[in-house]
């Protein structure tokens, strides 16, 4: 029997395109335009899944964003999961694959649900605080069971194929929400010409009107949205979105719209499509015509399935053509409820019986209406109870007091299969809380509205408890004329079509201020009555908390679990508000006020994440000999955002193989590093020589034209932080070098005290670390090789010093020349403009053949670099070391007049106690044994734990070229502990033996560099 | 106390629930206590616990300014860990992770402490070096603690990515067994009715407003709902709001009040089994008992006390959790929310002597607070019993800021700055 | 996410482009070596931090690099005005809570 609920005419489903769907491997028809929820409903599906903690089975109650219970697992492939998908939410295609998320074996026999019943008087909220605790030993396995049984859906456990896109917009008005009162601003901000963007949820605009007979302008609603949306698509300044949930509001209006490009169409996005997109919008003015939810009524045994939202009702009838049952029952509190009944009736099936809570009924025009329809109404009477377990059978009915508090009379049983119940609307309130602003109770409305807000952000319709068509159709033109006005624009003047749509006046009798439906046993001996669905939280829980003395609404939410599942609490939240104050005798804005955070509705990561994975996560930088390094088989390292080669292991070697090659080659002949990505500033300005002065610990007065200095930089507090060659160019013209990954650091470093510090001080800077490729030959036969490359100075020793630079041509291109050395050996760093970094490389190479001249990574220097005991600024220093303790103190100038940046902190009492950590050198008993970098020494390996530590080693190699292994390390008082011993234990228990040396293993007397 | 039990669920189940004991009395102040603790958050309320239990003094309040646990305890991502580097900030937290291991039986009250182990990873050759130093470093001070390379990672985490596509792969990353997760709210409310039953007075909804003083002694507070309450001695727990309580006494901290933001996906089925953290990649991820992802992120860089931060932050974490787990791609954010977290200049805490007598403050614990809860209310307590620093506290005096005898620990705190 | 207006290069960017530099006039002290330990470290590391109205320092990082103080509240994040490196602020503490006074 397919599709016994269908009607046979009606509905905006598109009857012409007939597509099929499985759920839990049947296959079941419907059609394009129905919800998946919609087609279920169609086909007679009672049972969607079963409640996390009971196991009680679950029907459909909503048809929207607010649905508890329908959330299903799509995809047909492990690769396209989704878990957790609201059926009421997923438009339905050809070949969509869903399954219900729990029940076992099935929804429709689950073990745990025949359980349950027992159970659940065992698992009141919060009992998991209250057990599981002995023995101590058994918690993680009563864990492993409470993990298992929690979740809905599942997680795909492969890599997602889709992609999702990011749009950044500016707009001057962005309306959310196109229900009636979004689309009548949405028409006059067009009509004024600013840029607009409207966004709506569904797949098509329309809000409310989707599902309502009610006419606007003489025609019906929806025809009034077709002319409306025509009129906005002709408009360039507009943008409409449909299918796309604002789901934050930020702060100084920017918002994150979640747009579902494809999700209606297949389990994966058509080639080249993005399968969602994520606009990041920022807006002079927003507008919120974001509607409201239906609460239902909270009642014994609400959750069987056939117990749904008197809306969602309509809905499925209205827009779907699909009736979800035969035999109606209804409860209200208010008038706006009876459409549900009366097109019920229109679809041709019986209503039982409406039961109005107000002992006054509903407003004359509605009453009437329901007279001359034949159906029964029970003024001031309530359901009590759903009987019935996989769906419901019958409702108990009684007569209510007019407080609705106290059940008077005696129960009527009536039988149905389907009963719908409205408690009244709760203003879609949520953006506008997510910037900080603080809802407000109002009685009239029953329910919280917006509060005051510093944002630029106008309210209208439903959302500030404006519910009646008219009203909202007025108010929303209004709005939008205040909006156009606030962003700065003019309205569109004295078109025929200006002013308001207009609609029948409908007089309603006023709501009833109702949420929970007294039973004849008290509440906690009631069957259950459900306030919270998909967390199974019930009436009695919460009063249960609070006769705990969980008093403030946001322990009671946090201790029955209310609101915290994928719904978010959009039908629970407000009738559970209400049953705690009762609870506590107190009015629902004593309790507290519900404050909500981004996401309206949950968001996917992807499309949170856009395009930025894998290559795209982080730039990445390269120099100009990239292509160079690969081809030649370097392998990498990163190095902030840099690919820097690490070591260029050729054909079978292993990676010591290759380092003992490339370091015996530097020192014994040459070698060639590839030095572009070590920041460089550019500095000028008549004080710039001044500026080093205070930034640097060493002096910089007296440094010539023509000439480099290494420079260590401290901060305030004394402490080391970065290090360089800084060059002289021109009196005042300087080129500062800096760690490659500190270059940022120390440009904004730099700017920040020219800026705020010293403005007097007349000096630029300039970051030129991408403008230079650095080509560094180094190593016994440098010079040799720079004179083959080079072509115009004499490079001799005499000529060129150790620390001189010179602007020299090499193969045509201007350089300048840095004879500064990293390696304790004859070194040349030849700069160039980025782009002809290669061309040089490769010169150098071709001339350097002759010479053995080997390219080496940063592993290669690091090690040659630790056997002259040069620093490494960010792996030797952590920030906590100053100069001192590096026994760098020949580079801290006591003479310079100025109190240079980390003089004072570096004589903080702390920085000048005896004991200190300091940097030593490091040789192993055994030679050939290399400590692993970070193990901490001790004196007496054999010491209890836990042990006192001296420091850590901070770098540490085998060194082919002196045959021992070499590390640098701090320890405790070091400078004077020079040839004394020391052990670091290992995790295999073992301890290495090491004696304290100086860190400068090779070449003390610097001669090398001097050649 | 009604003790809490499997065999007490039963009976309260058969008699329809209605007969369970309050959680906590909700007194009205004395007019003078021997020690107000301000905040009511789980250091404060652990602090008060430790007092009556441990040093006998039951003749305390606690303030709090909302409801007890509302502040950072209600939004922290619940992770738990004592590998820090430093000796000093080592032992006060693995001094925490001792206490967690028997706090749900000493409170009686399950705070559902699951030690599932923690992951620091590392993406760069320094990453390795600083892990490497930091579990060396750990072994030393019988913290248990283990360096994994890809391939080990892999076995516990099958569903992270530790192959070469990412943009900064795994290389390897420490591994705390003892580490794990705790249920946050159950912390604070485990160690407020533990207090109460020792006769400590709770007081919600009453927020302090000046801090009174006498000759450069504090002798009690200036509250909003019931004025003035008398105290010999006052402790200051209130995270979040640390520099304007220190305003009202007279001096300033060297905190910085930033958002510390965090979200949760929708409940799934179980697919994470431990916690991974990667300050590279500035993200980190755990799945609680009720099946959501708990992911957090860093710190946003500006001053905030909004409860909330930027967009991008956000942003930024999910990319980093999305580069770890491309699986997670399709799984759906359900809401995020932010705390107020006091930052210190070397991410290390303080708990110290103020300038003012009989005043102490505990603060400034930033993005490492809930780990350290139990270690923290304990050598609070025993501060306020001696009236002087305790010695695990000693380090950790808010004029190190003076002597420059700072404790960086930036590194282990394991998330970005 | 936080709307800047940059007042060196006159518009308003988006708050990607810049990032705080914490609290706005703390000058160096002019002769550092005659600070105690505790007044450099006051220098260093003592903040107001206040929950409100906060004088900070911004940096159009990605942008034209330039710094300049922001007056902003930290409580709601509104931000009041900004100014350049040098200026006073218009809106303080003080001005804001008389302003609230007379009901402004």
């Amino acid at each position: 029997m397919s599709q016994q609920n269908r009607l046979k005419s009606g509905g905006r489903i598109a009857r012409n395109c007939q597509i099929n769907f499985s759920y839990n491997n049947q296959s079941y028809p419907g059609f394009v335009g129905d919800t998946l929820a919609s087609a279920m409903l169609a086909n007679g599906i009672d049972i969607v899944g079963r409640s996390f903690k009971y196991s009680r089975p679950r029907g459909i109650v909503g048809a929207g964003a607010e649905e508890p219970n329908a959330i299903m697992q799509l995809g047909a492939t492990e690769a396209t999961q989704v878990p957790n998908v609201r059926a009421t939410q997923q438009e339905l295609f050809n070949g969509l694959v869903a399954t219900s998320t729990n029940g076992w074996p099935n929804v429709d026999f689950d073990m745990m649900g025949a359980l349950g019943s027992i159970g659940a008087k065992m698992m009141p909220p919060g009992f998991y605080y209250k057990t599981f605790m002995y023995p101590k030993s058994m918690w993680s396995s009563y864990e492993k069971y409470i993990r298992k049984a929690a979740g809905l859906g599942r997680s795909p456990r492969e890599s997602d194929p889709d992609r999702y896109d990011h749009y950044n917009q500016h707009a001057d008005i962005v309306i959310v929400g196109a229900g009636p009162a979004g689309l009548s601003a949405a028409l006059v901000a067009a009509r004024s010409g600013a840029r607009v963007i409207i966004a709506d949820e569904q797949a098509e605009f329309g809000g409310s009107l989707l599902d309502s007979t009610a006419l606007i302008d003489g025609e019906p609603a929806m025809q009034w949205v077709t002319k409306v949306v025509a009129e906005l698509a002709a408009c360039p300044e507009v943008l409409m979105l449909p299918r796309a949930t604002v789901n934050g509001y930020h702060d100084h209006n920017f918002l994150t719209i979640h747009e579902r490009c494809t999700d209606h169409i297949a389990d994966r996005a058509p080639t080249n499509t993005s399968k969602q997109r994520m606009h990041r919008v920022r807006s002079r003015w927003v507008v919120l015509a974001t509607g409201s939810h239906e609460r239902p009524l909270v009642f014994a045994n609400n959750d069987v399935p056939g117990c749904m939202l008197a809306a969602a009702v309509s809905t499925y009838i209205n827009r779907y053509a699909v009736v979800p049952g035969n035999q109606l029952v209804l409860m209200t509190t208010n008038d706006n409820a009876y459409a549900a009944a009366f097109d019920w009736h229109a679809a041709g099936r019986e209503v039982v019986a409406i039961v109005d809570t107000r002992s006054g009924g509903a407003g004359v025009q509605v009453a009437d209406k329901a007279k001359s329809l034949g159906i029964r109404v029970i003024s001031g009477a309530a359901v009590v109870e759903v009987q019935g377990s996989k769906r419901v059978a019958s409702v108990s009915v009684s007569a209510l007091n007019s407080v609705g508090d106290k059940l008077t009379g005696t129960l009527e049983q009536l039988k149905c299969d389907t009963l719908a119940s409205s408690g009244g609307w709760s203003p879609a309130i949520h953006l506008s809380c997510h910037t900080g602003s603080r809802p407000v109770w109002s009685d009239q409305v029953i329910g919280f509205i917006p509060g005051k807000t510093v944002q630029k952000q106008l309210v209208v319709g439903a959302i500030n408890g404006t519910f009646d068509l008219h009203s909202c159709l007025a108010d929303g033109t209004a709005t939008g004329e205040q909006a156009v006005l606030n962003a700065g624009f003019k309205l569109a003047s004295g078109s025929a079509d200006s002013g308001a749509a207009s609609t029948e006046i409908v007089t309603e009798n006023p709501p009833m201020a109702l949420y929970h439906i007294p039973h004849p046993k008290p509440t906690s001996r009631a069957p259950k009555q459900f306030v919270d669905l998909q967390n199974d939280v019930t009436a009695a829980g919460i009063e249960m908390a609070t006769l705990e003395g969980f008093e403030s609404i946001e322990h009671v939410k946090r201790y029955t679990a209310m609101g915290f599942g994928t719904d978010q609490g959009k039908m629970g939240n407000i009738n559970g508000m209400a049953i705690a104050a009762k609870s506590m005798r107190k009015t629902i804005p004593e309790t507290g006020t519900t404050i909500f955070r981004p996401n309206y509705t949950p968001v996917t990561f992807g499309a949170i994440a856009g395009r930025h994975c894998a290559g795209l996560f982080d730039p990445m930088r390269f120099s100009a000999m990239h292509e160079w390094h690969m081809e030649n088989g370097a392998l990498f390292e990163d190095v902030g955002n840099w690919k820097r080669p690490w070591y260029f292991p050729q054909a079978g070697e292993s990676m010591q193989q290759a380092l003992e090659r490339e370091c015996l080659a530097v020192r014994e002949s040459a070698g060639v590093l590839d030095a572009s990505t070590l920041g460089k500033i550019d500095i000028q300005g008549p004080d710039a020589r001044e500026f080093l002065g205070r930034v640097y610990a060493n002096a910089w007065a007296k440094l010539a034209i023509g000439k480099c200095r290494y420079g260590l930089m401290c901060g305030e507090d004394g402490m080391v932080f970065d290090d360089g060659v800084t060059a002289c160019l021109a009196e005042n013209h300087f080129i500062m070098t800096t760690t490659t990954g500190g270059a940022a650091r120390v440009l904004e470093w730099l700017e920040i005290y020219q800026q705020t510090e010293w403005p007097e001080l007349d000096v630029y800077f300039n970051t030129v670390t991408d403008h230079f490729s650095t080509v560094t030959v180094t190593g016994p036969k440098a010079r040799k090789i720079l004179e083959a490359v080079v072509d115009d100075i004499d490079l001799s020793n005499d000529a060129f010093k150790y620390m001189d630079w010179k602007v020299a041509t090499v193969q045509g291109i201007p350089a300048r020349i840095f004879r500064i050395s990293f390696t304790g050996e004859l070194s040349f760093e030849i700069n160039v403009q980025a782009n002809y970094g290669l061309r040089i490389w490769q010169a150098v190479m071709e001339k350097g053949a002759a010479y053995n001249l080997t390219p080496y990574g940063t592993e290669t220097m690091h090690i040659l670099r630790a056997e002259k005991g040069f620093i490494i600024a960010g792996q030797d220093t952590d920030g906590s070391v100053h100069p001192y303790d590096l026994g760098m103190g020949w580079a801290v100038s006591t003479k310079k007049a100025f109190s240079f940046i980390g003089k004072r902190g570096m004589q903080r009492a702390d920085c000048v106690k005896e004991d200190r950590k300091q940097m030593v050198g490091l040789k192993t008993k055994d030679p050939l044994q290399v400590i692993p970098e970070g193990s901490q020494a001790v004196n007496d390996p054999n010491q209890p734990i836990p042990m006192t530590m001296l420091g850590h080693v901070t770098s540490s190699y085998y060194s082919a070229c002196l045959g021992h292994s070499i590390a640098m390390a701090f320890i405790r008082n070091g400078h004077n502990r020079m040839g004394e011993t020391v052990f670091y234990p290992q995790p295999d228990g073992t301890a290495i033996e090491a004696i304290i040396c100086s860190p400068i293993f090779l070449d003390p007397k610097g001669e090398r560099q001097n050649v | 106390m009604q003790k809490y039990s499997g065999f007490g669920l039963l009976k309260h189940a058969l008699s329809h629930h209605e007969n369970w004991q309050r959680v906590w009395r909700n007194p009205v102040p004395k007019k003078k206590y021997d020690v107000i603790i301000v905040g009511g958050g789980g250091h404060g309320l652990a602090t008060a616990y430790y007092l009556a239990k441990v040093h006998g003094i039951t003749n305390i309040a606690v303030l709090e300014k909302g409801y007890l646990g509302g502040g950072n305890t209600a939004r922290n991502t619940t992770i738990v860990r004592s590998n820090y580097l430093w000796d000093e900030s080592a032992k006060l937290y693995e001094h925490a992770m001792k206490l967690w291991e028997g706090l749900s039986q000493d409170l009686n009250y399950n705070v559902m402490f699951s030690q599932r182990g923690v992951l620091n990873l590392g993406h760069t050759l320094q990453d390795m070096r600083d892990i490497e130093r930091r579990v060396h470093a750990n072994r030393l001070n019988g913290i248990d603690g283990e360096v994994l390379d890809a391939q080990q990672i892999k076995e516990i985490v099958p569903m992270m990515d530790c192959s070469d596509r990412p943009r900064y792969p795994i290389m390897g990353a420490s591994w705390q067994p003892r580490g794990g997760v705790a249920r946050h709210d159950a912390v604070a409310w485990g160690y407020a009715r533990a207090a109460d039953a020792l006769g400590v007075d709770l007081i919600q909804q009453c927020e302090v407003v000046d801090i009174i003083i006498e000759d450069g002694a504090a002798t009690g507070v200036m509250t909003n709902s019931h004025g003035v309450i008398e105290a010999d001695r006052i402790g200051c727990v209130t995270a979040g709001n640390s520099s304007v309580m220190a305003k009202m006494a007279g001096f300033r901290l060297p905190l910085e009040s930033h958002p510390l933001q965090a979200l949760v996906s929708e409940p799934i089925k179980p697919i994470l089994d431990t916690v991974v953290m990667s300050n590279h990649v500035h993200g980190y991820i755990s799945q609680s008992d009720k099946g959501d992802l708990v992911i957090g992120a860093g710190i946003d860089g500006y001053n905030g006390y909004g409860q909330r931060g930027s967009y991008h932050t956000i942003e930024h974490t999910v990319q980093a959790i999305v580069e770890l787990f491309p699986v997670f791609s399709r799984v759906r954010m359900n809401r995020q929310w932010g705390g107020i977290v006091d930052t210190c200049p070397d991410a290390c805490p303080i708990i110290s002597a103020t300038p003012v007598e009989n005043l102490f403050f505990n603060c400034g614990w930033g993005t490492g607070g809930f780990k350290a809860t139990p270690g923290s209310g304990h050598v609070f307590a025993a501060t306020l019993a001696a009236g002087e620093a305790s010695e695990m506290a000693k380090p950790f005096s808010m004029f190190r800021f003076y002597d420059g005898a700072l404790i960086d620990e930036h590194g282990a705190a394991g998330v970005a700055h | 996410m936080f709307y800047i207006y940059c007042p060196h290069c006159e518009e308003h960017r988006e708050e990607e482009e810049f990032h705080a530099a914490g609290e706005a006039h703390i000058p160096r002290p002019l002769d550092p070596d005659q600070c105690t330990d505790q007044e450099w470290g006051e220098y260093l590391f003592f903040r107001n931090n206040p929950r409100g109205i906060h004088h900070e320092l911004w940096v159009h990082a990605i942008g034209c690099r330039k710094f300049f103080n922001m007056t902003r509240d930290t409580q709601n994040y509104e931000i009041k005005e900004v100014y350049k490196i040098g200026q006073q602020p218009n809106i303080t503490g003080a001005s804001e809570a008389a302003a609230a006074k007379e009901g402004v």
